[in-house]
């Protein structure tokens, strides 16, 4: 070919006129595929996407989790006896589905890891098309998740995550957090044990050595100390330790007569459960009963602390025994599926899901812009936790804390604790900059 | 001096289950010259026969009581232990005595896996590099870990000790010391019966033909080879040893941390930096090295000293491990030509 003969004007003509034949298909295909948001749902369905750890030390509680969501599909579908939809106060969904689509699901394991679970949501965005991500069992996915959530345009509903961080530092506007926080397992608790054990007490912290325990340690620490208690020692620990013998030989001699063991899971099983074996609660220190808080308890791994955990007080989101028409329904609709009572993390799930579908409802869209606007500063009552609000500053739900003290004399396997104390919204009230962060802007594009 | 006897108790507790897998992990080294990454799994199996033990004597009947309703509005379920149905006293003591009865579930369950293990795999990797060994052991120990996890869950399972000596002893009226000293029962029992479990081994190996055998086969597996002794058959039984000693400390620990399917790896690491101190081949140096790893990691725990230098007690072990392989490149009792190209 001879390029001398191409003059400026006739490269120009030619390359425009290629251009925009190269451009005609794209500009046919990209109207064709025109979405308003991220996922839009264009079928007669819609896809949420449940991201769960049910593998690693969280595993049965990811598992029950995702029953929740399960049964949570199920009543939004007009499946079942309906469970909290018949309760939900503030709700027009219909158990139609939601928007008229039928809600289906797609569901990963996160293994309560941080890349896993980024991982499986993303998956789930890209491949399955899920138009929702939800689910969590420790604060590091959740955190993980809800960064990836808000990067891709989708809509995050935490599951079980406590760090103050989620709602706090890490916030993001497209994610949401109904299950409590450290802060408030803290404020909920302090006046109880100070009530239970005295204002003249030395605590003694072994905790957790990541995210979740420092958040714990931290907000107890400050509530504990608010109200007259001192703090005699704060130990860390590896997470996912099972011989913590090293760390409790000291507590007997610390001068402490109170020791907060701030973990979770089968971490918290152990330490509870080693603690006990020591001795530490046939002690006497300082004049008075040697006692053990546990602030923060996880239902599930209550039951493989066995007897350990009889008396022992902490606090817990939810728990089946409440007697509130809400809770009453959950727990036979769970009860009568799975054959066990719920634990707090199916609790989260399900009400997650539910309070999801209600705000596309009242949205009357899927886009997360209005999603979130419908999400932001809503209030509602009769899921189990009492008139709740979604505060709009910080995408945290504020409702009652409960205090739970184990149950001394249980009537059989789940019988493990009793509601001791129902601590009321307002006494875990805090500003929602107290930690810092941005919820930044709504993002709907994928 | 109460918190010396107390962290002195912990360290040797807890160097009683390290010394007890790194002996395991030894002799299998020293015999059968295999680095097996699956002794960890074993100790994990073992906890687990506490588990369907303790299962077993404590199945219930179950029968429905109408007139009485669930949470969830269904007819209550009502549960009787079989044993003690139809055993009576019987039955109670073998449901509370569960943990120390599941030993003899344990030894001959063990034994079995440890014989499937050797001859089903392991020997196919006699010859092969270490590092071919130690990914074939480590896959191993992983889907043991999936079959336990896919069987029994992902929570821990609680494990009780006998209601005797469940509670703690209070060292300081036996010791004549004036502070009070509560050490838990069931860790003495451990300590006590990790002495006795490596005392036994070490006779068995010092002291009995059969011992003799496997140590000359240790130091030189051809010459006993020519004596018209088939080393190779004492070897797999040394395999079975071991993963009996692994199942048994593994069932007397259930009580001390719930088994999970998590809990031989938990062990499994700590467990090669105490054979790699104690010198790769040595019985006697494992489990000085497993001891005086046990105490050193329990003083470096101590709020006095992690105040001083944070989070020494998560690495003071690997630190300890440095120096002695600095100073001494053979570990503390390793034998001349042992791993050394």
């Amino acid at each position: 070919m001879n390029f001398r003969n191409v003059d400026r004007r006739r490269f120009l003509k030619t390359t425009a006129i290629a251009g925009a034949g190269l451009a005609m298909p794209t500009i046919f295909t990209s109207a064709s595929r025109a979405q308003e948001f991220c996922n839009m749902p264009t079928g007669g369905s819609v896809t949420f996407g449940f991201s769960v750890p049910l593998s690693g030390p969280y595993g049965d509680e990811g598992a029950d989790q995702l029953r929740g969501y399960e049964l949570a599909v199920q009543h939004l579908n007009g499946e079942g006896d309906g469970g909290m939809l018949n309760t939900f106060k503030g709700s027009v969904l219909k158990g139609n589905g939601v928007l008229g689509k039928k809600v289906e699901f797609v569901s990963g394991d996160s293994q309560a890891l941080a890349d896993a679970g980024r991982a499986t949501s993303n998956r789930m965005i890209e491949r399955d098309g899920a138009i929702m991500v939800t689910g969590s069992v420790s604060s590091a996915e959740a955190i993980a998740v809800q960064s990836l959530c808000s990067d891709k345009g989708i809509i995050y509903m935490a599951g079980l995550t406590h760090s103050n961080d989620t709602t706090g530092k890490d916030k993001r506007r497209n994610g949401f957090r109904h299950f409590f926080n450290a802060y408030m397992s803290g404020q909920a608790l302090a006046p109880v044990i100070v009530d239970a054990y005295g204002a003249d007490r030395r605590a003694y912290h072994i905790t957790a050595d990541y995210n979740w325990g420092w958040s714990q340690e931290e907000s107890i620490v400050e509530a504990t100390e608010s109200l007259g208690w001192e703090t005699a020692e704060r130990v860390l620990t590896p997470l996912g330790t099972s011989d913590y013998s090293q760390w409790l030989t000291p507590v007997a001699n610390s001068g402490a007569d109170v020791l907060v063991l701030n973990h979770y899971g089968n971490d918290m099983a152990n330490a509870l459960t080693q603690a006990v074996q020591f001795g530490l609660r046939e002690r006497q220190a300082n004049g008075k009963n040697f006692e053990i808080v546990v602030p923060m308890f996880s239902d599930l791994n209550a039951q493989a602390a066995g007897d350990a955990v009889k008396d022992i007080l902490g606090t817990a989101n939810w728990m089946w025994k409440l007697e509130d028409e809400g809770t009453q329904a959950f727990v036979r609709s769970f009860g009568q599926a799975y054959g066990h009572p719920p634990s707090q993390s199916a609790h989260t799930g399900y009400v997650q899901a539910l309070l999801y579908a209600n705000a596309c409802e009242r949205a009357g869209t899927f886009n997360p812009e209005g999603v979130v606007e419908a999400l932001e500063d809503f209030e509602f009552d009769g899921l189990g936790d009492g008139p709740t609000l979604y505060r709009g500053g910080d995408h945290q739900c504020f409702k009652q804390v409960l205090v739970v003290k184990g149950n001394e004399d249980p009537e059989d396997r789940f019988d493990i604790q009793d509601v001791f104390q129902v601590v009321d919204s307002e006494q875990i009230l805090y500003e929602d900059d107290k930690w810092g962060g941005e919820l930044g802007p709504i993002r709907s594009q994928c | 001096m109460d918190w010396l006897i107390l962290q002195f108790l912990n360290g040797l507790d807890k160097g009683g289950a390290y010394a007890l897998i790194a002996l395991g992990l030894t002799l299998v080294f020293g015999t059968l010259g295999v680095v097996n990454f699956a002794h960890g799994a074993l100790f994990m199996i073992g906890a687990f026969c506490a588990v369907v033990f303790s299962r077993l004597v404590r199945l219930e009947t179950v029968t429905v009581d109408p007139e009485r309703l669930s949470p969830w509005g269904t007819p209550l379920e009502v549960r009787t232990p079989v044993v003690e149905l139809w055993l009576g006293d019987f039955g109670t003591f073998l449901v509370q005595y569960s943990v120390p009865l599941a030993i003899l579930l344990a030894i001959p369950v063990m034994l079995l896996i440890g014989w499937a293990m050797e001859r089903g795999l392991i020997r196919h990797f006699y010859k092969r590099t270490h590092a071919e060994q130690i990914l074939v052991t480590f896959g191993l120990a992983i889907v043991l870990q999936e079959i336990v996890k896919a069987s029994f869950g992902a929570n821990a399972i609680p494990v009780y000790a006998p209601p005797a000596v469940s509670s703690s002893l209070n060292l300081s009226a036996s010791l004549g010391i004036g502070t009070d000293i509560f050490y838990p029962w069931w860790r003495l029992i451990y300590l006590g019966s990790a002495l006795l479990i490596i005392g036994l081994v070490i006779a068995f190996l010092q002291f009995t033909t059969y011992g003799m055998v496997i140590r000359a086969g240790m130091e030189d597996r051809q010459t006993v080879g020519f004596l018209g002794i088939n080393i190779q058959k004492r070897f797999t039984v040394v395999f079975g040893i071991a993963a009996v000693v692994a199942g048994v400390a593994g069932v007397l620990y259930s009580p001390i941390v719930s088994p999970n399917y998590h809990l031989g790896m938990d062990f499994l690491v700590l467990s090669f930096v105490v054979v790699v101190v104690g010198g790769m081949g040595s019985i006697p140096g494992a489990v000085l090295a497993g001891f005086l790893l046990g105490i050193v990691e329990s003083f470096a725990s101590m709020a006095a000293v992690t105040r001083v230098l944070p989070a020494i007690d998560q690495v003071i072990l690997y630190v300890v491990a440095i120096i002695v392989l600095l100073t001494l490149p053979r570990g503390l009792m390793g034998r001349k030509g042992v791993m050394e190209g």
